[in-house]
């Protein structure tokens, strides 16, 4: 199983990422830098969190544009997974790689606490080791999470099973229609989410509530591979 | 033909219907100052780009390519080019 983190100018998150991957996955994963043209042969590609090239223009817009982000492209359409964290998540909207659109959170605040989730569609690669429905617990940190699509748009991600987690009933901290906390593609292999499963892997970090989406995916790449 | 230099003000402004947060904060001051009447205020971006291009239509096809590219987000935002100079 080989995972891949890219890195871009401004990311704070990645150690995290590369920390998370290494222990629950028991291999560390490739490097990539922003200006690279190709990926090194990968299972999963991970765009960590954090704020590339100060989040000038629109958050993600300057990573969404950058060399590597073709070849993140040409992978995910063959169906390499595709995972992107809070800013890698605002990077795959602005790429085109995920619907919508991720603006200032509507309480204009930067937020940075826990929250609690529902996973909503546990069919898939990501998410298959959580139950449907079940309530979570996953920190964020955002300033622009505040998840948007036009109406068309929404009715498609939402009749297709592409909600991945919603913030719980009465606790959306954002304003993001639909409580919508994370996304599929309409193929399930690229999702891209504001909270952060990587620091609630372990006891150190308070909980592991964030553990299974690793070993889920995780999981079945070494089953893939096996 | 040797290509024009053109002066161009391209404006970014979010889609009707889409939430804008911080133009309802800047709404709320507004009334806070005593400014009265105000209906609405929406924020948005000014870009003012300097180029080369063989003609005005070149140079507006040009930076609608770069509104859809990278300058303005299509999925929230609509854009508008005007050469000035």
């Amino acid at each position: 199983m080989k995972a891949t983190v890219v890195q871009f100018p401004g990311c704070n998150r990645d150690r995290d990422m590369i920390a998370a991957i290494t222990k629950i996955g028991g291999i560390a994963p490739q490097l990539a830098w922003h200006t690279d043209t190709e990926l090194p042969e990968s299972d999963l590609i991970v765009l960590p969190g954090g704020f590339s090239h100060g989040d000038y223009l629109r958050a993600g817009a300057i990573a969404a544009r950058a060399p590597v982000m073709n070849a993140v492209r040409a992978a995910a359409d063959k169906g390499v997974r595709v995972l992107g964290v809070c800013n890698g998540f605002q990077m795959l909207t602005e790429a085109g790689l995920l619907p919508g659109s991720l603006m200032r959170n509507s309480g204009l605040t930067f937020i940075c606490k826990e929250v609690i989730l529902e996973a909503v569609n546990t069919k898939n690669m990501f998410t298959e080791r959580y139950n449907k429905g079940e309530i979570i617990r996953c920190p964020v940190a955002h300033h622009d999470g505040n998840y948007f699509a036009d109406a068309k748009t929404l009715n498609q991600v939402e009749d297709n099973g592409q909600v991945a987690f919603r913030y719980a009933e009465g606790t959306n901290p954002n304003g993001s229609l639909n409580d919508i906390a994370g996304v599929f593609n309409a193929e399930g292999n690229v999702l891209g989410m504001m909270p952060h499963p990587e620091n609630l892997i372990e006891s150190a970090h308070g909980g592991e509530d964030g553990r299974r989406l690793f070993e889920s995916v995780l999981g079945v790449l070494e089953r893939e591979a096996a | 033909m040797a290509d024009k230099e053109f002066k161009a003000r391209v404006t970014v402004t979010l889609k009707n219907g889409v939430l804008d947060p911080q133009g309802k904060a800047i709404e709320g001051a507004l009334a806070s100052l005593n400014f009265g009447g105000v209906s609405s205020v929406r924020q948005g971006k000014v870009f003012d780009v300097n180029l080369s291009a063989s003609s005005k239509k070149a140079a507006e096809d040009t930076l609608g390519d770069m509104c859809e590219k990278l300058l303005a987000n299509t999925v929230i935002e609509d854009y508008a080019v005007e050469i000035v100079g």
